[in-house]
């Protein structure tokens, strides 16, 4: 079988067909070709045509590079990004099969791009603009001798510190300042009693329409930008850069299990449905068993959303996989999901006993320098297991950091609060992150958290990183 | 509606140069910043330039808020035997990552190893010196290879060079030019030879035209100097009794430094070992840094050793003379006079001569201290350091060098 072109596009148009009758509903798909050293180029620029220049960025290029160079790790058979038309890139290096399934994988993962409701406001007909657009205001910013590389750096290490302490839903309505106002007022008036003409009128204490913020506020970066007066305009306009380029990330890390899931669910239905050589078939199944394969003590993603997405089809229909000619009661039920779920809602709805077992999920906790398994998946352990799967997939691994007074005590510090949920934060971690946290704010801050099951104020400001610990 | 193939767009770019050549210069610079922590590791003294070393790397580490050590985690693939209690992996802080096949817990300090060479890593550590260039230097040279080479030809010299083939050739040319001249009429005198019966001869074939002093050719040579720019470090190192094995370590250290320091600055480097107590002797490396004399301490007598070497082999001419001593002040008093006058010469001899007194922290104080003596020298390559422990030694190896860097 031929490497062309005009190959790729037969089986492709094969394929096509086959997504239509599946019912998925795709973005315009388009496929670029590169080589493996293309492919190490859009992993580091998370697969955009173009990016702004930071170093981290080197950084990632270069350790994907060594690892792949020492055979210790493979590159990725794809690459696809959420975009309209979708963007995916195969390597050309790659057999003419393996370029096959990738296509359908893509096809998948288009389709749950278009229709997953966390990449609702992603508005992908500008991704790539927009990334575009973030790399050529960065490269001015750098050109511009009044400001140039070291300052540009100064401003970015800082705010990709912050840039994950954000709102993670972002379905759900950021909810601007008047009507905020308008709420708090409300809140604060006396409840409508009946009979209030014989009781006694209750006092009315007004709001505190003075503090900043009026809630606490979950996106850290946009809130100093706003609210810090002190900043430069294209500091300001960094901030706005690297929260508008974390935004594209946030629903692909909340549903990573059922994106990788999805996509591997549907290239093994259409693969197996396509009329392929007999050869082919089988490089097919050996890849498919490769990126399927689980790993023992780690979580392959595409393992355990393969399998969840399978049972939610099964527990419906029975061992007889989908239909391509027909539409059943399971096939919808897949495609509700794929709309209204993310990674912690669809294992909270979907990971079930039986299937705990079977993929042999433990959970385990680190003691004096070793993990520890601390629970198993029987009939006791399965639950905790599960709980603590949700907790820890998606944004769930990052913790919740809410600026709740920018006036704290009188002088300007930034006063943050960590939701304390029984997982106490890196210290090493979180003093550099206020480190940058105070560079950008420019005066103290300081975060409330727990630290070894005590209360615990961290601050950073002038003197450096302090902590106190409430006896 | 299928998809659109694009093949693959020829680039010459090298995506992400720029971002690749900055987290270069980051690494680089955090292993300038950790530098003092390396060289006061024990292992790197005594290696050789080509050795690898592995150099922890802090600061190109990204920082976020994150979860701890607290935290639990899911994994999957445990058969049926796996119960609780059981081991799965090892928390391994050196390294970011958890090891394959092993519960990929990322969290875990970010501390990560970068291989150089130590030479590299020596070029790096004087580059961080900010070394002024070398040539602006006055630095005494020596002829280390004189000869004489060809350089052209010339029409004086002595009989020995004469070049016979040039001679001729020069002589026929002449000929010719007279041949030319005759046929033509004009008849230069040069032509017009001694005798005008044998140029007559000549013409119709044969005449001898003779040797004129103008034909003469010879080799002309030139002498070519090779001019050597030669160092010798003269390490003094007192041995007596009081020296231990953590005060010797702390002095080889900075021995080591001196040395590829001079080492990166002259083409060649000698090493003196001058070792003392009451009396000085000029011993190997070996004996130098591990055998322990015993006795007291007369610092005149290292000098005194030292200079005596410098008079009989190293002309301060000729030489560009190191001279280091190290110790932990406990002099004799009734010595010290003689010392500092010694030390004065020492100045005199050397580009540059250095006390370091050697005070491990807790090591208990001794009533005599050189250090205060010292500051009676006055002579500008003179430089008194404190060594109390080794993260001292990087910082007051600048300061020694700093005396070098100044103009003087």
């Amino acid at each position: 079988m031929g490497d062309r072109i005009e190959d790729l596009r037969d089986w492709d148009a094969r394929i096509y067909e086959r997504v239509q009758e599946y019912g998925l509903d795709c973005f315009p798909q388009e496929f670029e070709l590169c080589d493996h050293n293309d492919m190490i180029g859009y992993m580091a620029y998370s697969g955009m045509p173009s990016h702004y220049p930071h170093w981290s960025y080197g950084k990632g290029f270069e350790r994907t590079k060594t690892m792949y160079d020492h055979g210790v790790s493979g590159l990725p058979y794809e690459m696809v990004i959420n975009s309209n038309p979708a963007l995916a890139y195969l390597m050309a290096d790659n057999s003419f099969c393996l370029k096959i399934l990738t296509i359908a994988h893509v096809y998948g993962h288009n389709d749950f791009f278009k229709n997953n409701f966390t990449f609702g406001e992603t508005s992908p007909e500008y991704t790539i603009s927009r990334f575009k657009t973030h790399a050529d205001r960065v490269r001015d910013y750098v050109e511009d001798p009044s400001i140039g590389a070291a300052k540009v750096e100064y401003v970015l290490d800082a705010a990709h510190a912050l840039a994950f302490q954000c709102r993670r839903n972002l379905s759900v309505r950021k909810i601007p300042r008047d009507e905020m106002v308008g709420r708090k007022f409300e809140e604060s008036l006396p409840r409508r009693d009946p009979h209030g003409s014989i009781h006694k009128k209750p006092e009315h204490t007004p709001p505190d329409l003075h503090r900043v913020p009026l809630e606490p506020e979950e996106d850290i970066l946009l809130f100093i930008r706003d609210t810090n007066p002190y900043l430069e305009d294209w500091a300001r306009d960094l901030m706005t850069i690297v929260h508008e380029a974390t935004q594209y990330f946030i629903p692909q890390i909340e549903t990573k299990i059922m994106n990788e899931g999805w996509a591997s669910y549907w290239h093994y239905n259409i693969m197996s449905n396509l009329d392929t050589p007999e050869d082919m078939r089988i490089e097919f199944i050996v890849h498919h068993n490769q990126v399927l394969r689980p790993h023992p003590g780690g979580l392959n993603p595409y393992h355990i959303g393969f399998r969840i997405w399978k049972s939610i089809y099964e527990s419906i229909e029975g061992d007889e996989p989908p239909d391509h000619r027909r539409k059943t009661a399971g096939r919808d039920a897949l495609y509700a999901t794929r709309e209204i779920d993310r990674d912690s809602s669809f294992i909270r709805r979907f990971l079930t006993k039986d299937l705990a077992r079977e993929l042999g999920l433990f959970e385990f906790k680190a003691r004096r320098g070793e993990y520890v398994v601390s629970e198993v998946a029987d009939e006791e352990g399965w639950e905790a297991i599960r709980s603590t799967l949700i907790r820890s997939v998606g944004t769930g691994s990052i913790p919740v950091i809410r600026v709740s007074d920018a006036d704290h005590e009188g002088d300007r510090s930034l006063l943050l609060e960590h939701e304390f949920d029984g997982r106490e934060l890196s210290l090493e971690q979180a003093e550099k992150a206020l480190m940058y946290c105070h560079r950008l704010w420019g005066r103290r801050v300081v975060l409330g958290t727990v630290l070894a099951g005590k209360s615990t104020e961290l601050a950073y400001g002038e003197d450096g990183f302090t902590t106190k610990r409430q006896s | 509606m299928s998809a659109v193939f694009r093949p693959r767009r020829e680039t010459t770019a090298d995506r992400g140069a720029g971002d690749r050549q900055r987290h270069r210069e980051k690494v680089r610079s955090s292993i300038l910043d950790n530098i003092a922590d390396i060289i006061a590791e024990e292992s790197i003294i005594g290696r050789s330039g080509d050795d690898i070393i592995k150099v922890p790397i802090r600061g190109v580490k990204e920082f976020k808020f994150s979860y701890g050590d607290n935290t639990a985690g899911v994994g999957e693939g445990a058969g049926e035997d796996v119960k609780k209690g059981d081991v799965v992996g090892q928390q391994s802080p050196q390294r970011g990552k958890g090891n394959a096949g092993e519960a990929g817990n990322e969290a875990g300090s970010d501390y990560y190893e970068t291989d150089v060479t130590l030479s590299d890593l020596i070029d790096m550590m004087f580059e961080d010196l900010d070394l002024p260039d070398l040539e602006r230097k006055e630095m005494r040279t020596i002829e280390s290879l004189r000869q004489s080479k060809r350089h052209g030809y010339r029409k004086v010299g002595i009989r020995v060079r004469l070049d016979k083939k040039r001679t001729i050739l020069a002589k026929m040319r002449r000929q010719r030019g007279a041949s030319a001249a005759a046929r033509t009429g004009a008849m230069p005198a040069a032509a017009a030879a001694p005798t005008p019966g044998r140029a007559a001869r000549h013409s119709d074939g044969g005449a001898r035209i003779p040797f004129s002093q103008r034909d003469l050719r010879y080799k002309h040579r030139t002498l070519e100097v090779h001019e050597e720019s030669n160092a010798v470090v003269i390490c003094i190192m007192d041995t007596s009794g009081s020296m231990d094995t953590v005060k010797k370590y702390l002095a080889r250290s900075f021995f080591f430094l001196l040395y590829q320091f001079v080492l990166r600055r002259y083409e060649s480097v000698e090493v003196v070992f001058v070792a003392h107590d009451i009396d000085a002797h000029e011993v190997d490396e070996d004996r130098f840094f591990h055998k322990g004399e015993a006795g007291g301490t007369f610092v005149s007598s290292g000098y005194r050793k030292a200079l005596e070497i410098i008079a009989d082999r190293y002309h301060p001419q000729l030489w560009n003379i190191y001279a280091f001593h190290c110790s932990d002040g406990d002099n004799f008093g009734s010595d010290t006079p003689a010392a500092l006058k010694a030390a004065r010469e020492l100045c005199e001899a050397s580009n540059l001569f250095g006390y370091g007194e050697i005070k491990p922290r807790g090591a208990g104080f001794y009533g005599s201290s050189l250090l205060d003596s010292f500051k009676q020298i006055n002579e500008e390559n003179f430089q008194t350091v404190l060594i109390e422990r080794k993260e001292d030694i990087w910082p007051s190896f600048k300061t020694f060098l700093n005396r070098e860097t100044t103009d003087n």
